[in-house]
Parts: structure tokens; sequence; C-alpha cells
């Protein structure tokens, strides 16, 4: 029985062609770009290619790509980056409280540093409201940074409108979009947004670990997180991972080419998966937006009354990889802080899981994952029947 | 230059008839600890000696010192057999530059008797030169701050002064084979390493109930058998995976008795194990009154299941105490890793503390013990783990 892994989120199978390109360019084309002899030029032109490929699914030039080792520091530097270089105009931060941990933690160490940060609340499908943004925005807020789909829950966040507001009522606030887990997946016309700067990350999109990018709108000035060579235009010193730049770079391509195509595909296997859920009579509830509102590769559902990291063992007994929705330890509950924000009770909290897909995946699967998910917790509720007090 | 290391093996000394066997037992031990790190073992009356490159002195000393029968060890000089010689080195070993106060003595001893100098005229002489060199120094031969010993050889003289403290205990291997009960807390493997210290060697059983519990707490298990390895080379460890035994207690017995039939099929697994390896006894973290399955009713009504010996080196301890000793073994902060099985599935709200043996007995004839323990053997897995 092969595997059906169900955690793209987290992280993606490359596709054949990236792995291969990228075994190849270390074997073949093992240069420094920056060497000045013909080697140095092979590699330089590996990067411009990527580099034109990101540019082109974010509708921007080449030149406002800036590659990074990946997502963490694509956000790291959008963070840190624009706080140190604008901190004389004023030490204000606004962000939300459902975004990746390299993104909160970042805004919780510029805190300690003595920034001040607006953490907006959401609602129940996850999304902020545009009054509350309103509301925060002041003469001392020198960026506003904005997860575009949420990694557990999907949302997809109204960033048009949310650039539009930011620069109709302060437009010297920097606007930072962490598009992680929204690139090559949906549309993604950063300029179009207003936006300043964009995160995105390789390894999600089928390519490989070890590469993403930022994009800083020309004209954007950010302090460098390291000194070194000047490599990136000196944003980003340290000899560029030319193999996984490369091999991002055609993962990009690839994913562009299929993007509507897969997204549709994407739809009709979450909505499978919850007919299948249905007709088997499994008790569960969708967390977060409906699932054809939502991204296409995410869906978080919660089964009552089931731990959540049980059920996930019982799947993974039968080869079916997918997350919690909570961490949860005996000794130390560890509630996820999306789950929290949008306000799930207890119950629903720890009977979450998160399921996300990739163009690998099919519809069989989903019978199989419908079928393995209401034999687990046929299984568990039998067990817990035994149970005295319940 | 080589390092030279000076080993000192103390309680094995005292074993009369056994002294060769347990000798024996502690090379072959300390020829497995310096594996690949080309170091030659030279056996002297009563202590080893251990040649090696210079650059590997730390390794071989650091490897030695979780050897099981070695009581200290020490970085050994040597010199000539010529007084100048020997004076300028026990200087160069006191140190250079201006030294903080302090007393010290030499202590010398002769066993080459065609040596000129006696050993308290060495013990002098040597004693003087170091003051000459060092007047802020005191000697004091009754509570010095430091020792410099001096041993006239056949062929050259050996000095040392640093003694790194060994583990001390008997040779593993040297009192017999046991199997620890390894679960992924803290008591265990402080147990195996008790056991360990009186000379067994051991191999480990780890029950788990995968897919209710997880796999990362497997790889905990064995990080936990790594661990132990580095005190005795290597360590056999078999996983028993006893979901499907929790499943039949569940459904078939009183709840509040779960755990200790639980346990009893644990026992009775292991005393198979053990029959199949050939291993004498069975090792386990319990320590009085910690839990409700360690109640002494508890343990009578558990151990009630085998007639192995079972081994408890943890009985008289308190809980600090274990942790303690888990903190200097380093298996404390593998142990406290948060992946313990999250499931609280199989655990009743209220287990037993004091179940009357009869009780227990009488529950578990709604089981079918032999077949559950076959069964439970044949899924086993088994995998030699190495330092």
């Amino acid at each position: 029985m092969a595997e059906i892994y169900l955690d793209n989120s987290a992280t993606t199978r490359p596709f054949e062609e990236v792995i291969e390109l990228q075994s190849r360019i270390q074997r073949e084309n093992y240069g420094n770009p920056s060497s000045i002899h013909a080697r140095g030029v092979a590699a330089e032109k590996l990067l411009d290619e990527a580099r034109r490929s990101i540019a082109q699914l974010l509708q921007c030039r080449e030149e406002e790509i800036c590659f990074t080792s990946g997502g963490t520091e694509a956000n790291n530097l959008a963070l840190k980056g624009a706080a140190y270089r604008w901190r004389r105009r004023g030490n204000h931060i606004i962000t939300t409280q459902i975004e990746h941990p390299s993104v909160l933690n970042c805004c919780r160490r510029l805190e300690e540093e003595g920034f001040t940060v607006t953490y907006l609340p959401v609602d129940e499908q996850g999304y902020v409201d545009l009054e509350q943004l309103e509301r925060a925005l002041r003469k001392e807020t020198i960026l506003v940074s904005i997860i575009h789909v949420n990694n557990e829950i999907g949302t997809i966040q109204p960033v048009e409108k949310i650039g539009a507001l930011i620069k109709s009522r302060h437009p010297r606030a920097l606007y930072h979009v962490d598009g992680v887990q929204s690139f090559a997946k949906i549309p993604t016309p950063v300029q179009r947004w207003q936006a300043d700067l964009y995160s995105c990350s390789a390894h999600k999109i089928h390519g490989p670990k070890g590469a993403g990018a930022l994009w800083v709108r020309k004209g954007v000035s950010l302090q460098p997180l390291f000194q070194g060579g000047d490599q990136e235009q000196g944003l980003r010193p340290g000899t560029e991972n030319t193999p996984a730049i490369a091999a991002f770079g055609l993962a990009a391509r690839l994913c562009a080419a299929q993007m509507a195509e897969n997204a549709a595909r994407l739809y009709h296997l979450k909505e499978k998966l919850c007919r299948e859920l249905e007709e088997a009579g499994v008790e569960f509830y969708i967390n977060g937006p409906p699932p054809a509102e939502a991204a296409p590769h995410v869906l978080n559902l919660s089964f009552p009354g089931i731990k959540a990291e049980v059920l996930l063992r019982l799947l993974e007994a039968r080869e079916i990889y997918v997350s919690p929705g909570s961490a949860c330890h005996s000794r130390r509950p560890d509630p996820s802080h999306v789950l929290t924000a949008i306000g799930l009770e207890e119950a629903r909290l720890s009977g979450a899981l998160r399921f996300s897909f990739s163009s690998f995946n099919d519809e069989e699967e989903m019978e199989r994952v419908a079928e393995a998910i209401a034999a687990g917790i046929r299984e568990l509720k039998a067990l817990a029947g035994r149970r005295p007090g319940q | 230059m080589a390092a030279l290391v000076l080993l000192r093996y103390g309680e094995i000394a005292l074993k009369g008839k056994n002294r060769r066997f347990f000798e024996q037992a502690l090379l072959e031990n300390v020829k497995t600890a310096l594996k690949g790190l080309g170091a030659r073992v030279v056996r002297l009356h009563g202590r080893f000696l251990i040649y090696g490159e210079e650059a590997e002195e730390d390794a071989i000393i650091r490897r030695l010192s979780r050897v099981f029968g070695v009581v200290s060890l020490s970085s050994v000089k040597t010199a000539p057999l010529e007084l100048e010689a020997i004076k300028e080195k026990a200087v160069e070993m006191v140190g250079s530059g201006p030294l903080p106060g302090g007393s010290f003595k030499v202590e010398a001893r002769r066993p080459n008797k065609s040596f000129p100098v006696t050993s308290p005229e060495l013990n002098r002489i040597l004693g003087g030169a170091i003051l000459a060199r060092h007047p802020g120094l005191k000697v004091d031969v009754e509570n010095p701050s430091f020792c410099l010993f001096v041993e006239i050889g056949a062929k050259e003289s050996y000095l040392y002064r640093d003694q790194v403290p060994g583990p001390g205990g008997l040779p593993v291997g040297a009192s017999g084979q046991a199997l620890l009960l390894l679960s992924g807390g803290i008591d265990s493997p402080v147990a195996g390493w008790m056991a360990m210290k009186r000379g067994l060697r051991l191999e480990a059983v780890h029950y788990h109930s995968y897919p209710f519990t997880g796999l990362r707490s497997r790889e905990k298990v064995i990080d936990l058998c790594r661990l132990l390895a580095q005190y005795c080379g290597r360590l056999e460890l078999h996983l028993v995976n006893v979901a499907g035994i929790q499943k039949e207690i569940q459904a078939h017995c009183p709840a509040d008795l779960g755990i200790i039939l639980l346990r009893r099929m644990m026992m009775r697994i292991a005393e198979a194990l053990s029959r199949q390896r050939g291993l004498q006894a069975l090792v386990t973290g319990e320590s009085l009154g910690q839990v409700a399955s360690q109640t002494l009713e508890s343990m009578i009504a558990i151990e009630n299941a085998t007639s192995m010996l079972i081994l408890r080196p943890l009985l008289g301890m308190d809980k600090q105490e274990i942790v303690a000793l888990a903190r200097k073994t380093g298996s404390y902060e593998i142990s406290i890793r948060p992946y313990e099985d999250c499931c609280t599935l199989f655990l009743p709200r209220h287990p037993a503390t004091r179940p009357r043996l009869e009780r227990v007995i009488q529950a578990e004839e709604a089981l079918d013990t032999r077949s559950l323990t076959e069964s439970a053997l044949e899924s086993m897995e088994s995998m030699a783990i190495e330092d």
C-alpha cells in the first residue's frame, strides 16, 4: 500500500525534475557566481534564470528578488531589516495573532528591543478586521506584516484591501506579506496589493529545502541581517546556494504553468474528502473558512471527542501522514495559537487535524483517508466506551 | 611524544581467587572502550598502563572514565632513570609561572631497587627542587592541595599528579547478565546504570503501544540505550508492542486493575525473553511508594507473575537522589523530552493502589496470557546499539 502524504503545508515532496536539476548542478556546475571566470558566469546565469522565474510569478522586476535560505530568513530579513532601518521614523509594528512563528517571534524580539507591536485579532474564520487595522495605524507605524495564507487553517487575507488601507492612511509604513503558503499556489500580484515586501519558500512548492526569497520593492531600503560580501546587492551576503536556488526557480515555473488547474483540483479533493467523511458517518467540524473560500491546499478539521494525536498515529500506522491542529503532550498542553485565536473551544482544539494537499494527491486517496479516519474513530470510541465514568 | 595513562582499579583487586577473572573482564572492557583510538594496554601489578597518541589523551581518559571497575586515571609523564632529569620533570609538572600559594607533597616509590636513590631521599630532593622554583608553596604531607607521584620503573621513571575519578564498581559482565525493563522515564535508565555498575551485562526491553504511542518516544529509548552503551560498549534493545494486550485488558478486565495486569504481562514477556537470551535476572526502575503501581501490594501482585529474580537498584532512593544520578550519567536530559505517550486512553481514572493478589489473579483469568506473551514476542523488534 502506497503512502498518502497530506502534510504539504509542512513541506512537499520535490518534483523529480527538481531533484535531477539540483544534483546535476552540484555535479556539473559548481562554480561560485561571484567568480570572474567562465564557471562563475555559468553559475550566475542559473541565479538570473531563477530570479526571472520568481519575478514572473510576482509580476515584479528581477532585481527586486533577494534569495535567502528559506521562508524564515526572508521573514526575519523583512521584519528586522525594516525595523532596524527605520527605527528613527517610529517604533510601531502591526501584525496579526495568526502569523507563523518566524514572524511572531521576530516581533517578540523586537518588543524586547523597544518596539511596540500590535497583534490584530481575527474573526472565527481567521480574517483580520480592516477597521481594527485602521484604528491600529498611527504615525509611528513603520511596518505592517500580514500572513497571506494561514498555514493552519488556510484563510486568505484580503491583502489588496489591506494594502489600499495602509497606503491611503499612512503611505510611509512598509507593508510586508508573508507568502510562504500562497506563493505559486494562488495569484500573487504584489504590486497591485501596494506591498513592499513579500516572502516565499522553495520547499513548500515541491522545490528543495534551503532556498527562499524576499521580494523587496525597488526603492525600499532594509538593513541586512549580517555582513559579508556584496551578494544579493549586499542585502544578503554569503555565497548563493546555486543548486537549490536554480531548483527553486524550476519548481516555481512548473507550479506556475499549472496553477489554476492545480487549485481547482485541490478544491475538488478537499470537497471529496469532506463528502466521503460525511458519507462514512464521521462527525467533524471545519475550522477556518469554508473549504471553497480557504486556500486550495489546506483543510483543518476537528473530530469532537477524539484526541487528534492518537488519531494521527492510527493514520500513520496506515501510512497516511497529517499534522495535528494543536500539539498535545500529556505534560505540556500546547494549543495552537491560530486555533485559539479563532476561538475554538477545548473539545475542538484537542481534536483538530490539518490535512494539506498537493498535486501528487488524488481522489482515490481521499476515499482511503476517509475510510481510515472512520475506522480509527470507531476503534477509539470502542476503547473509550470501556472507560469508567464515560 | 606519546600519551601515557595510568588506570587504577580498587575493589576487584580484593576479590581473592576471582581476581584474575575480574582483571581479565576489566581488560576486555578497557580494550573495547579504546577501540579506534589506536591505544595499547599493558598490565602492571594491580594497574593498567595505556599507551596512545598524544592528541588522543583526552579522548582516552574520557572513555575510560566511563568503564566500570576503574577507580581513577592519571596522565603520566616519563623521564629517564637519572636524578637530574627526574628533578627537571618534577618541577615542570608543578607548573611554570607564579603559583597561587598552596601545599604539596611528593610520593615516590622505587620498585626498581637498582636505582641508587631511596624513596624518602627522592621525596626530599624533589620536594626541595620544587620549593626552590616555587617559594610560595609549602610541603604538607598530611593534607596537601596536590600530590606528585614518582615511580622508578625498570627502564624509566613515571611522574603523575592529576587523578580523574572513574565510576568505580565492577567490570560489566563480571557479575552475570540481566534484562533491563526500560521505559522512557527518568528511573529505569538510572537503574540500568546501577546494575551495570555492579558488573551486570544488560540487554534492554522496551514496551510501547504504537500507534497509540509515537515513533519519537521510540527514538528516545534508542538514545537512552546509546547513552548506556557508553558505559558498557554495546547493548541489545528489544522493542515489544503491547497495544494488543492493552486492548484485551481494557475489553475484559476491571479498569482499576489495568496497570497491574499490564505490568504482569510485561513480566511474563520479560521472563520468556530472558529464557530465550540466557539472561539470569530482571532489572526495574521501581522505587517503593512512588506511584500507584509501586506500593508493596502492587509490587507483590506484579512480581507474582514471574519466577525470576527481580533486581530493583533504586528501591531505597528518593526521587531527588535518582534525578541527581540521572543528571550525572547524562540520561536526565533524554528522559525529560516531552513526547511520552500522550495517549491516556488506557489509563484508568482510579488505579487500584493496594490490589489484593487473589482479585488480580481472578481478573487475569479473562486473558489468554500464554498466547498474548507469544504473539508479543513474535512481533518483537531487536537491535544492537553500540557506543
